[in-house]
C-alpha cells in the first residue's frame, strides 16, 4: 500500500488518473449518441478500422505525434467507404460484407505496423497504455473531451429530437444529415483518446457501457450524457486506483469496471433492472 | 412571441366551427427518388383546412413519397406546393409529421411531456429557453388529449392510442395547421380507430388540415371526409363518398 500512496505523488502517475478522468468523461458523454442512435454495431466496425487506420497514417506521414488523430479520421474514413462500397454491392447483407472487410483491414494493418517494426506501440495502441501517454497526449484528450462537452450541450435540444424522430426533425427544419456527420466526427475524435486509453479492442466498451447504465436509470435522454460522463470518469478513476494494488492491467480494469457498473443497473435499478418492483 | 399570431388561427378544444380560407395547392407536382422515373407524375389539387384527407392507393403507388414531398423531406423534381399561395417550403412550422408507429424507438429515454415539448422547436430554436407561453401551450395540448395524467410516462408504458395521442399533442404544441400521418390506423383496434377517427376530425374542424395515408378501402369513407386515389398519378380527388366509386377504385387497384 505505502508503494501506491508513494506511486501517487509520480508525476506519471498523477498525469494518469487526470488521464483516466477526462478520457472516461468525454468517453462516457459521447456514449450517450451511440446509445441513442443505437449504433454500436456501427461504432464496433470504426474501432476495428483503428488499427489499419493507423497503419495507412503512418505509411503516409511517417510515425509522429498526431499519428493517431490522422489514423482515426482514415478509420473513418475506411468504415465510410467501406460501408459505401457494400451498399453498392447489395449481393451480400451489409454485415457479412463488412465483418470481412474489417478482419482483413485490421489483419493487413497489424503486418504493416510490425513490418515497420513497431510491436511496442501495436501492443498500446491494441491494449491500450495510459501511462505511456506524454503531456501533449493529456492535452489533446482535454481538448477532445471540451468539444464534446461543448458542442452537445449546446445542440441538445435538436440533437435529442433528430435521434428520437429524424423524420419530424427535418420537417421542423433540423438539418439531421449534418447532424449525423457531426455524431460520426465527434465519435472519431473520442476514439482517438480512448485508444490511447483502453486499445482498439476496448474503446467500444468505453463508448456504449456508461450511457448504456444510464439507459436502464433514466427516463430523461439529456441525463444520459452528463450520467454517461460521471460513470465513464469516475468508473475509470475508480480502475486506476483498483488496477495498481490489483496488478491488473489499467486499461482492461476500466473496460471491467465500467461492466460491473452496467451489470448491477442491469439487476438492480429500480424501475428497469431485474429486481424491479412490479413486473408487468 | 413570433407564434402569437400563428396561434389565433387555431381555437383549442373549443368545439366550435372555425372557418379559415388555409389552403394548401399542389401544381404539378412530379417527385421520386434516385430513378429516373418519377414515382409520383403530375399531382395537382387543392384542400382547405377543416377537412380530413385520406390517401389512398396500392404499395408503391406514392403515398409516402407524396407525404414526403409535402412534409418537404424529399424535393420535388416539378410543378410547386402552396401553402396560402406562398411555397411551402419556407413555412414549415406549419407542417407536423407523425411517424408511422413501428418507425418510433418506444424505448427512447422521454417521457410524454417531453415528446410533446418537442413541438415547440420551430418556435424556441436551438437555444431560447421555454418561456411561461411554452409552458401553457404544452398544457393545453396534453390536456386537449387527456394525456395530462399521464405527462410523466416514459412513452413505452402507454397503450398504443395513447401513443398515437402523444404525438397529435406534440403536432397541436407545434400549432401547425397541416398534420401529415403516415398509416395512423394501422395496427389499432375498432375501439382505438373510432377514437382515433372522432379525435383527426375534431382537429380538423378546429381549423387544420389532417393529411394520412391510409390502406383500409372499407373504413375509408367513414374516417375522412376527403379522399384522394394515387397510383402513381392522381386518379380522383373530391369528397370520400364521391370518390370511393367502383370506376375509380378498379383504376387504382386493377386486378384485385
Amino acid at each position: 500500500m505505502n508503494d501506491f500512496v508513494q506511486f501517487l505523488y509520480e508525476p506519471l502517475a498523477q498525469r494518469s488518473l487526470w488521464a483516466c478522468g477526462v478520457i472516461g468523461f468525454s468517453n462516457g458523454f459521447v456514449s450517450a449518441l451511440v446509445v441513442l442512435r443505437r449504433s454500436s454495431l456501427q461504432i464496433g466496425t470504426l474501432s476495428c478500422a483503428l488499427l489499419p487506420g493507423i497503419a495507412l497514417a503512418i505509411l503516409l506521414f511517417g510515425l509522429f505525434q498526431l499519428s493517431i488523430l490522422a489514423g482515426a479520421i482514415i478509420a473513418g474514413l475506411l468504415v465510410g467507404l467501406g460501408s459505401l462500397f457494400v451498399s453498392r454491392t447489395s449481393r451480400l447483407d451489409q454485415d457479412t460484407a463488412l465483418s470481412v472487410l474489417h478482419t482483413t483491414a485490421f489483419a493487413l494493418g497489424y503486418i504493416i505496423l510490425i513490418g515497420l517494426g513497431l510491436q511496442q506501440k501495436v501492443d498500446d495502441w491494441l491494449f491500450g497504455n495510459i501511462m505511456s501517454m506524454a503531456d501533449t497526449d493529456l492535452w489533446i484528450a482535454y481538448i477532445i473531451g471540451a468539444i464534446a462537452v461543448l458542442s452537445i450541450t449546446a445542440l441538445q435540444r435538436p440533437l435529442i429530437i433528430a435521434l428520437f424522430d429524424p423524420r419530424a426533425a427535418a420537417t421542423m427544419g433540423i438539418p439531421t444529415r449534418l447532424l449525423n456527420y457531426g455524431i460520426f466526427a465527434l465519435i472519431i475524435l473520442v476514439l482517438v483518446s480512448s485508444l490511447q486509453a483502453v486499445g482498439a479492442f476496448l474503446t467500444l466498451g468505453l463508448l456504449v457501457a456508461p450511457a448504456a447504465t444510464m439507459y436502464l436509470l433514466t427516463d430523461r435522454a439529456s441525463w444520459l450524457f452528463w450520467g454517461g460522463g460521471l460513470i465513464g470518469g469516475l468508473g475509470a478513476i475508480a480502475a486506476f486506483f483498483l488496477s495498481y494494488p490489483l496488478g491488473w492491467h489499467l486499461g482492461a480494469t476500466i473496460i471491467v469496471v465500467l461492466g460491473t457498473l452496467f451489470l448491477l443497473a442491469y439487476i438492480f435499478s429500480p424501475k428497469y433492472g431485474l429486481l424491479r418492483g412490479n413486473q408487468n | 412571441m413570433v407564434s402569437h399570431t400563428q396561434e389565433e388561427h387555431i381555437c383549442w378544444g373549443g368545439g366550435h366551427h372555425h372557418h379559415t380560407h388555409h389552403r394548401l395547392e399542389l401544381r404539378g407536382v412530379s417527385a421520386g427518388y434516385n430513378t429516373a422515373e418519377p414515382v409520383l407524375q403530375d399531382i395537382s389539387f387543392a384542400a382547405e383546412c377543416g377537412s380530413t384527407l385520406a390517401l389512398i392507393g396500392p404499395n408503391g403507388a406514392g403515398k409516402s413519397t407524396l407525404l414526403n414531398a409535402l412534409a418537404g423531406l424529399l424535393p420535388i423534381w416539378k410543378g410547386e406546393i402552396l401553402w396560402n399561395n406562398a411555397p411551402l417550403t419556407a413555412q414549415r412550422h406549419e407542417i407536423a409529421y407523425l411517424p408511422q408507429r413501428s418507425e418510433v424507438n418506444w424505448q427512447f429515454p422521454i417521457t410524454v411531456r417531453q415528446l410533446v415539448e418537442m413541438g415547440r422547436y420551430p418556435a424556441l430554436g436551438v437555444w431560447r429557453a421555454p418561456c411561461r407561453h411554452d409552458e401553457e401551450i404544452v398544457d393545453k395540448a396534453l390536456h386537449t388529449l387527456g394525456l395530462h395524467d399521464l405527462q410523466k410516462r416514459q412513452i413505452g408504458a402507454l397503450s398504443g392510442g395513447q401513443q398515437q395521442r402523444c404525438f397529435l399533442a406534440r403536432a397541436l404544441a407545434q400549432e401547425a395547421h397541416i398534420l401529415l400521418l403516415d398509416e395512423p390506423f394501422t395496427g389499432l383496434d375498432v375501439p382505438g380507430s373510432e377514437a382515433l377517427a372522432t379525435l383527426l376530425r375534431s382537429l380538423a374542424e378546429e381549423g387544420r388540415l389532417v393529411i394520412a395515408s391510409h390502406h383500409d378501402l372499407v373504413t375509408a369513407t367513414k374516417i375522412f371526409d376527403k379522399a384522394l386515389l394515387l397510383r402513381r398519378q392522381l386518379i380522383a380527388y373530391g369528397s370520400a363518398a364521391d370518390v370511393m366509386t367502383p370506376d375509380n377504385l378498379n383504376q387504382t387497384f386493377p386486378g384485385v
